[in-house]
């Protein structure tokens, strides 16, 4: 569980990233950050883990304070997943890309065997085990990246910007992906704004703007409330603003999934007929 | 990364920010010459303190401030291996019978280390005005209107305008590899350094993916295509710049007058009259 208490951010430029931020993720929720760029999605989740301490206020990690405790000790249960693979890629192969954090976290040789076959296997890259994370597409890096921090199995999960940069297909798996993680009573933490994506994963969903959190509800609450979206620079995902447009013709505005709107269409029209 | 703070431009209006870049050059470059000039703690004291007007007049003295400190480090080194080096080959001092064993040796060695380790720091301090009240853009327009190859001016504009974005990048690959259970302050010398293999090898590799794209970029927007460049603005020498001018070479003439005619007095001798 991840409890953060009036929290207060200000960088050593002067610049007040986030302004008294209180939430509680528990374990095995699915929570989504959104907001514009600059807001302080990533300010805030680097707390998570102890990249960032406060400035003011408070972050227990399953009860532990983040200031106590440092970022090696937190990542062992805090998995972050940059926005950039380039960023952290750098081993001659595939395969020593995994290695390093495992051994980073000590683990014994034999353990460390079997996390990197899981792994491999697990983001659909072993046949690139012995090759080198540079000569790889874009979204093979970013699958790799995953990868080598899915690796120790944290109970937490973050991904910053997952989708950025990726195709229609990418982005499809990944979506896959993280679903299926959740499933298996991970805690999963994703920052992003594509609605599409947030519309499609339907989890709890805070908006931030200017360090501040607007609202926290569900996907369905927020992606349709386009006032609070309007506060974070969102345009609501197609869908909604289609139904939001028909609403004269008593159409419900709370549709965020494509499935759901073809079945209430479809039986409108079947009624007319 | 404290040391590239100091030679960060940040856009300010001040007498000293308006001066001309190739005077405001001249003019380091004849502190850099006196600095070189004179050995003596005496001399290279008074020399520290001729940049500090103009830090205070151009309102830059917390970054300056911070890159003196995050010279420190650097300063330290050169203190330490001065005096070890002197200790161990005294025959050049003056007022040193070899082995150093009185008391006044050993002030004399410091005060010979104080010296060296000042006239660094001078250099820094010197420097680091330039670069904090010159705008790369300046700089570049300086550099061709002293009939530098417009290929060699922009190459450097380009290299000191991508020192701070290069530095940011730093921090994001530090985070990136701490998430993955990196230590960097961990181990004995040895495995320090090659605990930063993980930041430098994204780092480079990163910078010349960047420098290619870059060329690409404008390349395609046909960068050399004419061979005569003309400027929309032009430098033009204003009243303060001829002062600095006079200022600086009168400094100059001193400053030879003095090396050749004037013996300075070291601290110890001075003391121990
Ligand atoms: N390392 C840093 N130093 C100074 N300011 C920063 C730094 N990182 C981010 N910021 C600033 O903090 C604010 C929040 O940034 P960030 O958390 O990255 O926003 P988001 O992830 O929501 O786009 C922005 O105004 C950004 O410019
Ligand atoms: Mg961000």
């Amino acid at each position: 569980m991840i409890e953060v208490k009036d929290l207060y951010y200000t960088y050593p430029t002067g610049l007040e990233a986030l302004k008294g931020i209180s939430l509680t993720v528990n374990d095995g929720e699915f929570l989504a950050v959104m907001g514009q760029n600059g807001a302080g999605k990533t300010t805030l989740v680097k707390h998570f883990n102890g990249l960032l301490k406060p400035t003011k206020g408070e972050i227990l990690v399953d009860g532990v304070s983040t200031r106590d405790v440092s970022v090696a000790q937190l990542a062992r249960n805090v998995g972050f997943v940059f926005q950039n693979p380039d960023h952290q890629l750098f081993s001659e192969t595939v395969e020593e890309e995994i290695v390093f954090a495992l051994r980073n976290f000590g683990f014994e040789k034999a353990v460390i065997e079997k996390q990197v076959d899981w792994a491999l296997n697990l983001l659909d890259v072993t046949q690139y085990r012995k090759t080198s994370p540079f000569m790889l597409s874009g979204g093979e890096r970013k699958r790799v990246a995953l990868a080598s921090i899915l690796a120790w199995d944290p109970q937490v999960i973050i991904l910053d910007e997952p989708t950025i940069g990726q195709d229609h297909q990418q982005k499809e798996k990944l979506q896959q992906f993280i679903l299926q993680l959740n499933a298996q009573k991970k805690t999963v933490i994703v920052v992003t704004h594509d609605v599409e994506f947030v519309a499609e994963c339907s989890p709890r969903v805070i908006l931030m703007s200017q360090g501040k959190i607007v609202v926290d509800g569900t996907a369905k609450k927020i992606l349709t409330n386009p006032k609070v979206l309007a506060q974070a620079s969102i345009v609501p995902p197609q869908i909604t603003q289609i139904f939001l447009e028909l609403a004269d013709l008593g159409l419900p505005t709370d549709v965020i999934d494509v499935h759901e709107a073809t079945k209430i269409l479809l039986n409108r029209l079947r009624k007319r007929s | 990364m404290s040391v590239f703070e100091g030679f960060k431009f940040r856009k300010v209006s001040s007498v000293v920010h308006d001066l001309d870049p190739r005077i405001k050059f001249f003019f380091v470059s004849v502190l850099f010459v006196m600095a070189i000039l004179f050995t003596k703690l005496l001399a290279l004291t008074v020399l520290f303190f001729i940049p500090l007007p103009f830090v205070f007049m151009a309102k830059v003295n917390r970054q300056w401030l911070r890159s003196l400190r995050g010279a420190a480090f650097l300063a330290i080194f050169i203190f330490a291996t001065n005096f070890i080096f002197g200790y161990f080959s005294p025959a050049s001092f003056q007022g040193i019978t070899p082995p150093v064993d009185t008391l006044v040796e050993y002030l004399v060695l410091l005060e010979r280390a104080a010296a060296m380790t000042l006239r660094f720091v001078v250099l820094i301090a010197s420097f680091s005005v330039f670069f904090l009240t010159t705008s790369p853009d300046h700089l570049g327009l300086a550099l061709q209107q002293s009939r530098i190859p417009y290929e060699f001016c922009f190459a450097f504009t380009t290299a000191v305008r991508f020192v701070p974005v290069l530095a940011d990048e730093a921090q994001t690959i530090m985070d990136a590899q701490k998430a993955r259970g990196l230590e960097l302050e961990r181990g004995n010398l040895l495995k320090r350094v090659k605990n930063y293999i993980p930041i430098l090898i994204p780092l480079i590799v990163n910078a010349i993916r960047r420098s290619l794209e870059l060329a690409e970029s404008m390349e395609s927007r046909a960068w050399g295509a004419s061979e005569k460049r003309t400027n929309l603005y032009e430098l033009k020498l204003k009243r303060a710049d001829y002062i600095l001018v006079l200022i600086s070479v009168l400094m100059l003439l001193l400053a030879v007058y003095v090396w050749l005619y004037v013996s300075i007095p070291s601290l110890t001798t001075l003391l121990s009259l």
